[in-house]
């Protein structure tokens, strides 16, 4: 008993700090390779743990250590956090967090449940997730659902400050994790759906007062982008730049959210994200570029102001959100030690940029079934340099409203959608859960209403012709845009992936699985099948000399509405050529391809494999 | 083998189903959902509620169809595709089995809370969204014909032409053009 109680204010020692010393005490929490203080482990977003316990060779021993119960069956995205002792565990609605004492079994040291009105619910467009809890300076970030920011004591729980970001009425929901970096926690919003115009807020650590907020769209003043120093592609963006690529007021209602995975470089002092699609869905309603929509940025953490910008998908057509994590690394191309940022985008690109400056190294293709686009002009002499180069036949502009375009890869939920890539400095590769979907995209009129659903397309997705996998886990060479290996997954890889130095990357799967492949060949090195399906990240930490590895379980968030539905079962294609034409009509007539999903036989809901869950598992080697 | 067989006879009943355009075996929460009255393109059962009417070669009334599509924006990110439903919200394809043409307007036009302990479901109010409330009907024929097994999951591959009525309607209570 007395060493716990030891070992617990050890733990807490090193959460406590003077405020203006925060940065530098979780830099050196997060720096210890035993805790992991931060959902990304890092503010570079690597996702890499110095851990070397667990490794190639052992890791087909791992067993479960021990779980623990969330209480909520929704989607779990995000993953737990481990300061000292204590280990920080949040759920998706109502936004429970638990604060388990490692030391003594898991015991809940304090449960924190805020009240919420449930009229949030369904303004979350994707199930009620929530992407996890942050912390410093003796404090736990939650970001609730209603946009709530609050800072809890990590010892007590207990509610230090909290403020309201957004609207809830409006369509504005907090899903993302708050992120803190030097004095300040940022958050970002949801609401792509419901027209919501994106921002970013920056609060202090110390009180919960705002220090700037910065939008997705508007003017000058509302976005931080200054005319003359904001650079795009190396020039001056210009004045309003936002405004000037909308029609009329409608940047207004534009969307680009921003719940993504931030990250920050302390020597460039810049916080990199990315903001998501333009409202409507519908983009014969709303002409021009659409900025600052779909967009990489890099703002200054002290003042908000935009060093540079780059919109990845200008005037969306498909909904593939911007807002996938920037992931920053140290690399050297052609000889040259260059600061990098690497973003694997729902579009389909994997692209890699100069994150000082904002130019644009590399822009390829991750799933060589990406067609929307042939390629992105990397001419700097051309007009449309920097700009993808669309396909007619795959433009939901170009066939118009009422028109269903067909055959669109990636589908809405892009080549990878949220969950997090990780980065091994020692392979230098990224390695990247992947969806592997296709669709048909119908854009049609709608109207905005405040708080509700502004969408204007019908979707139908399945997998890429002649595929049965609808995922992939793959490795990828940022410095060349290319594959190394790549492991189908039989569903979207919908977990965020984690790389360590014992060689060995983890992932999840809809299916339930956690699985460890090898770093070096992506070959399957153990698996093992949680309470439910995951799309959570994969986190580790050493407590006791011994190394966990831990994952949420809990199927749902977009995967889950589409997938568990049996969005993708053949026996509705098969349907409709019997209702159609009851056998009569040759193949080729048929009218009815969603898919050729006739053709992958065998192929099977989500819903066959997993149902509803709420469960940490935690990993460990046997003792020996 | 059992599933093998099930799913065959599921196949047999939606393709009979659709041969006979909803036949007299099938009801809903609304009663016989056959067709009884046409106005326009707009298909009506013996009580006077909306319904669906689906041709032998399978092409569907046009409000079958746009109900289809606007299901398909502004519903089934919670419910589901196809009616289907979803990790936390119920399979409609199934509600409307027992549920009434009435009472639907009622939950989709105020919505309807299920808070407790074991439960975290809201249906929101769309009493203020004219993409749904001006399609009401469109969206409730769609998933009658899911209810009744009438159609399949899925895009329906043909339609009736667009009525005028519809276009004209649709402008005035949108507001768009």
């Amino acid at each position: 008993m007395r060493k716990v109680v030891l070992a617990t204010s050890v733990g807490l020692m090193a959460m406590h700090g003077s405020a203006s010393r925060a940065d530098e005490a979780l830099e050196k929490l997060a720096k210890d390779p035993k805790q992991w203080v931060m959902q990304q482990g890092d503010d570079a977003n690597t996702r890499f743990s110095k851990l070397n316990q667990i490794n190639a060779s052992n890791v087909k021993k791992l067993q479960v250590a021990w779980t623990f119960s969330t209480g909520v069956l929704r989607g779990h995205e995000g993953g737990p956090l481990v300061v000292g002792d204590v280990m920080y565990v949040h759920t998706p609605f109502p936004n429970t967090v638990y604060a388990l004492d490692l030391n003594n079994e898991g015991k809940i040291l304090w449960k924190y449940e805020p009240r919420q009105d449930p009229n949030v619910i369904p303004i979350m467009c994707c199930d009620t997730v929530n992407r996890g809890v942050a912390y410093a300076d003796g404090k736990v970030f939650l970001h609730q659902a209603d946009t709530t920011l609050v800072a809890l004591d990590a010892k007590t729980g207990a509610r230090i400050w909290s403020v309201m970001d957004g609207e809830a009425g409006k369509g504005q929901s907090g899903t993302d994790a708050p992120f803190v970096y030097k004095d300040k926690v940022l958050v970002g919003v949801s609401g792509g759906e419901f027209g919501v115009r994106g921002w970013v807020s920056a609060y202090n650590i110390k009180d919960g007062k705002l220090a700037w907020r910065g939008y997705s769209e508007g003017p000058d003043s509302d976005t931080l982008i200054d005319p003359v120093k904001t650079t795009s592609l190396g020039k001056p963006v210009g004045p309003d730049s936002s405004t000037s690529t909308w029609q009329g007021d409608q940047w207004k209602i534009g969307g680009g959210a921003t719940w993504g995975w931030y990250s920050y470089d302390p020597e460039l002092n810049l916080v990199y994200y990315g903001s998501g699609n333009p409202s409507t869905w519908n983009p014969v309603q709303r002409p021009g570029d659409n900025r600052w929509s779909m967009s990489i940025w890099a703002r200054d953490l002290d003042t908000g102001k935009v060093k540079w910008i780059y919109q990845m998908t200008p005037h969306d057509e498909w909904d593939y959100d911007g807002v996938n994590e920037m992931i920053l690394t140290d690399q050297s191309i052609g000889g040259q030690p260059r600061k990098l940022l690497t973003h694997f985008d729902r579009n389909g690109f994997g692209y890699t940029l100069d994150r000082a400056t904002g130019e644009l190294l590399v822009a390829e293709k991750f799933d060589p079934v990406v067609n929307w686009a042939t390629k992105v002009d990397m001419d700097k002499s051309s007009k449309t340099y920097g700009r993808p180069l669309v396909v007619d036949a795959y433009s939901t502009q170009h066939g118009g409203e009422d028109h269903n375009s067909k055959g669109i890869c990636p589908a809405a939920l892009g080549t990878k959608d949220e969950q997090p890539a990780a980065y091994s400095p020692e392979t230098q590769l990224f390695y990247v859960p992947a969806n592997h979907v296709c669709m048909d995209y119908e854009p049609y009129k709608v109207a905005y209403t405040a708080g509700q659903a502004y969408v204007g397309a019908a979707v139908a997705m399945y997998p890429p012709k002649g595929d049965s996998n609808m995922g992939n886990f793959i490795a990828w060479d940022g410095k060349a845009g290319k594959i190394v290996w790549s492991d189908k997954e039989q569903f979207s890889a919908w977990g965020g992936a984690l790389a360590t130095a014992g060689n060995v990357v983890f992932y999840g799967t809809l299916e339930g699985y956690l699985k460890a492949v090898d770093a070096k060949t992506g070959k399957e090195l153990y698996k093992f099948k949680t309470p439910s399906g995951i799309i959570g990240n994969v986190m580790t930490y050493e407590h006791g000399g011994k190394q966990y590895v831990a994952v949420l379980s809990g199927v749902g968030g977009w995967a889950g509405i589409g997938l568990a539905a049996g969005l993708l079962q053949p026996e509705n294609a098969a349907a409709w050529h019997g209702a159609v034409d009851q056998g009569k009509l040759p193949s080729k007539e048929k009218t009815v391809d969603t898919a050729g999903l006739g053709a992958v036989g065998g192929y099977a809901g989500l819903a066959s494999y997993t149902s509803l869950g709420g469960t940490l598992t935690v990993f460990a080697l046997p003792t020996e | 083998m059992f599933d093998v067989s099930i799913s065959d006879w599921k196949f047999a009943l939606v393709v009979v189903a659709g041969v006979l355009a909803g036949g007299t075996a099938c009801a809903d929460g609304s009663g016989d959902p056959a067709v009884a009255s046409s106005d326009n393109g707009k298909y009506a059962d013996k009580d006077g509620n909306p319904t669906y009417r689906i041709s032998p070669d399978g092409t569907v009334d046009w409000y079958t169809f746009s109900g289809f599509r606007r299901y398909h924006s502004d519903c089934h990110v919670c419910h589901g595709p196809n009616g289907e439903g979803s990790s936390y919200a119920p399979a409609l394809a199934n509600s409307l089995k027992t549920m009434s043409y009435a009472d639907f307007v009622n939950v989709v036009t105020n919505g309807r809370k299920n808070v407790d302990a074991a439960n975290d479901k809201v249906m929101p109010s769309f009493a203020s969204n004219v993409n749904v409330m001006c399609y009401l009907d469109d969206i409730y024929v769609y998933l009658r014909a899911r209810a009744n097994d009438a159609i399949p999951g899925g895009r329906p591959p043909s339609h009736e032409d667009k009525p005028e009525a519809a276009k004209q309607a649709e402008e005035s209570c949108t507001g768009i053009k």
